[in-house]
């Protein structure tokens, strides 16, 4: 092993430095070629890379499985046969494995049912549909041959009915569905979190702070299924009790419990900006005669306007790609209606109950992953503007630039 | 004029204080319920039994175990490339280099994906590509790792907790002072020593914290693993990494909404979601203290 390094380094020494002088010429001055930091350097760059790779990762194959929508075919039928006729797969494909058909079978039959649909309790029936479906070649070359033509062109309706006969896949009423949910949970999350972040950045004392700010970053900490289970079990009821509206679970219910997981977002970022805001400027405030709140009011609070803004951006992201409060608490049926007390169906909500009962390879199943692209473009956006646009105005204000 | 100040600055502080209690009220109000709900079926038993009758009796071990095997793997995943990650970010990558810029924008990115992406990604990418793929080639096509299991969903939540482990480490190299590295450089250390025998070792707690933080936010999402290896029930604990496992977030979700008798297992419901609120807590409570004592400890 040693011998081995001296080698290395001779070799090395060889091309950098080829009479080695005594004294600190610029020469000896120079770093030598180590084989192990070398190796180190590379390998942590390249690991470095991952967090991009699986980015990129992400966006390629979601994309890849809803390609088969954009496929265009010459046989332009709408009506989907396959799945009104199951034994047609039988008969295909006698060599393949007989417990995935019948797990389809299951499914078929339960997809000849749009009347449950929406109801959240018909949206997995038993265990074994959760196993099924991954055997997905022979039912993509089927979907390939005739599902996939209405697909395109039933986007821009307003019927979500992805299992009926004649499935149409309006992404109206879910896009309609996620923004009332979204705005609902902002309205109520943004001014609880920007003031609940005024009082701890510009009026609570040191002490005060170290307390607060830890409390309510544990909300953060609440899986999201327990807030879900909270407002499906106890919200909703004490809701309905109150208010008196008709559906237990619907928009104002999802939005109240998604606003219970924006809040930390919403509240630690905008703290962050409240306090990144120069102590000369509230030193100026305060010299030229203006109280605490005053300063707080007109002078933090303005400053920091970008950086709230970046916070809301964030907390609607949040909301908007929250999955399993909206499963729980929205009560799932695809509904347009400006009515906050009507039940809702978001994007995220879809994906998440429609999944497990989807055939691989089908057309519903590429617009399930084509609703998940969008789901990714969109927070990816917020994202970056929220990380360039806001963050540069940010910095630029406090400069004085 | 003095006094209507006065009282708008008094009405100004309370009421961006009455937010704070608010909020504060909410997550007592929220655990509280918990706890109430689950106080008669909340016992050692629970903790300690398999679900019996159809899921509305017996305890949630199968849940408990299944949820920390995913919960290992996915460390196990995680952490080292997140704290290489960060190792590069903090003493490798120059303040200026735009792929350190890039690299920072992914894990934010990477931070805010929504967490169903992550389910996708899991089922379109791990079981769909990389399992066929290898069931293709080394077992000529016969399904095993093609399908849903406890390993696609570890890596598929060592992705959504990458950032989080990437962060607090990163946080943790950025707190250890400068005069440690150049001590250690000027003694003749190369770089690669000084960051294995200086900083490393000491920024250990905040690896620690990272760790514990994934593993409080792997233990509470249920999407990811919604259709990339959690189980509605199992009679047995997963025996390799290519079965499928029950989960405590994903058996709430079952139970309260996928049930027959949600009003019977009730109890079941509220005393599964207090186990899953008191991990959560607790790991968080020891990320805090980790913290904070590393920030003492520092200045």
């Amino acid at each position: 092993m040693a011998s081995e390094n001296i080698n290395i380094e001779n070799t090395a020494a060889k091309y950098s430095s080829p009479k080695p002088k005594s004294g600190f010429t610029k020469e000896n001055l120079k770093k030598k070629f180590r084989f192990s930091e070398f190796f180190a350097e590379k390998i942590i760059t390249m690991v470095a890379f991952l967090s991009i790779a699986v980015i990129v990762l992400i966006f390629l194959f979601v994309f890849r499985e809803t390609l088969p929508i954009f496929k265009a075919s010459p046989v332009q039928t709408i009506v989907n046969n396959e799945q009104l006729v199951p034994e047609s797969y039988s008969s295909r494909d006698t060599e393949l494995k007989p417990e995935t058909y019948g797990e389809i079978n299951t499914s078929e039959s339960n997809e000849l049912k749009p009347e449950q649909y929406g109801v959240i309790t018909d949206t997995i029936t038993s265990e074994s549909e959760n196993i099924s479906f991954y055997d997905e070649e022979p039912n993509r070359n089927i979907a390939n041959e005739n599902n996939n033509q209405g697909a395109w062109k039933t986007f821009n309706t307003k019927d979500w009915y992805p299992v009926s006969d004649n499935p149409r896949f309006g992404f109206w009423p879910l896009i309609v569905g996620t923004f009332k949910v979204t705005i609902i949970a902002i309205l109520i999350a943004a001014p609880i979190a920007i003031l609940a972040a005024l009082f701890t950045s510009a009026f609570a004392s040191r002490r005060l702070r170290e307390i607060i700010k830890p409390a309510i970053e544990l909300l953060a900490s609440f899986p999201s299924v327990v807030i879900g289970f909270f407002a499906l079990m106890v919200m909703a009821t004490f809701f309905q009790d109150v208010l008196g509206y008709s559906s237990r679970l619907n928009a104002f219910i999802g939005g109240a419990a998604m606003a219970l997981a924006a809040i930390p977002v919403i509240y630690t970022i905008t703290e962050d900006a409240l306090s990144a805001v120069p102590k000369s400027y509230t030193e100026a405030s305060l010299a030229l005669g203006a109280n605490k709140w005053q300063t707080a009011f007109f002078i933090i609070l303005p400053a920091a306007t970008p950086g709230i803004f970046a916070a809301l951006l964030l907390g609607i992201g949040r909301v908007f790609g929250e999955t399993m409060i909206a499963l729980m608490a929205t009560g799932n049926a695809a509904l347009i209606s400006a009515n906050p007390f009507d039940s809702v169906r978001t994007l995220s909500a879809t994906i998440g109950a429609e999944m497990a009962e989807v055939v691989f390879g089908d057309t519903h199943y590429s617009v399930l992953f084509l609703i998940g692209s969008l789901l990714f473009i969109f927070t990816f956006m917020l994202n970056a503007i929220a990380e360039f646009y806001i963050k540069g105005k940010l910095i630029r204000k406090i400069q004085g630039r | 004029m003095r006094n209507k100040k006065d009282i708008k600055g008094a009405f100004i502080i309370g009421i961006t204080a009455s937010s704070v209690i608010l909020i504060i009220s909410i997550i007592l109000l929220i655990a509280g319920i918990i706890i109430y709900g689950s106080r008669e079926s909340f016992s050692w038993e629970f903790l300690t039994s398999f679900p019996t009758d159809g899921m509305t009796k017996g305890g949630i071990l199968p849940a408990i175990i299944g949820t920390a095997i995913m919960v290992i793997i996915m460390s196990v995943a995680a952490v080292p490339f997140g704290t290489i990650t960060a190792i590069y970010l903090t003493e490798y990558a120059s303040e200026k280099s735009i792929l350190a810029k890039i690299i920072r924008f992914a894990v934010r990115t990477l931070a805010v994906v929504p967490s169903i992406i992550f389910g996708l990604f899991g089922l379109g990418f791990f079981i769909k590509f990389v399992g066929q793929g290898m069931d293709n080639v080394f077992l000529g096509g016969e399904l095993k790792w093609a399908q849903p299991n406890i390993l696609w969903a570890s890596l598929t939540m060592s992705l959504l907790t990458l950032p989080v482990v990437i962060v607090s480490v990163e946080e943790a190299l950025r707190n250890v002072p400068k005069d440690l590295r150049q001590a250690s450089l000027a003694l003749g250390a190369t770089k690669w020593q000084t960051i294995r025998k200086i900083v490393l070792p000491s920024s250990v707690s905040g690896i620690l914290t990272g760790t514990i933080l994934a593993i409080s936010r792997g233990a509470g999402e249920v999407a990811p693993i919604l259709f990339t290896g959690a189980a509605y029930y199992l009679a047995t604990l997963p025996e390799s990494v290519s079965d499928q496992f029950m989960n405590l977030g994903y058996h709430i979700y079952i139970m309260s909404t996928q049930s027959s008798n949600v009003e019977q297992t009730l109890p079941i419901q509220f005393a599964t979601t207090l186990v899953l609120l008191m991990l959560t807590f607790l790991l968080n409570l020891t990320a805090i203290i980790l913290r904070s004592r590393l920030r003492k400890k520092i200045i």
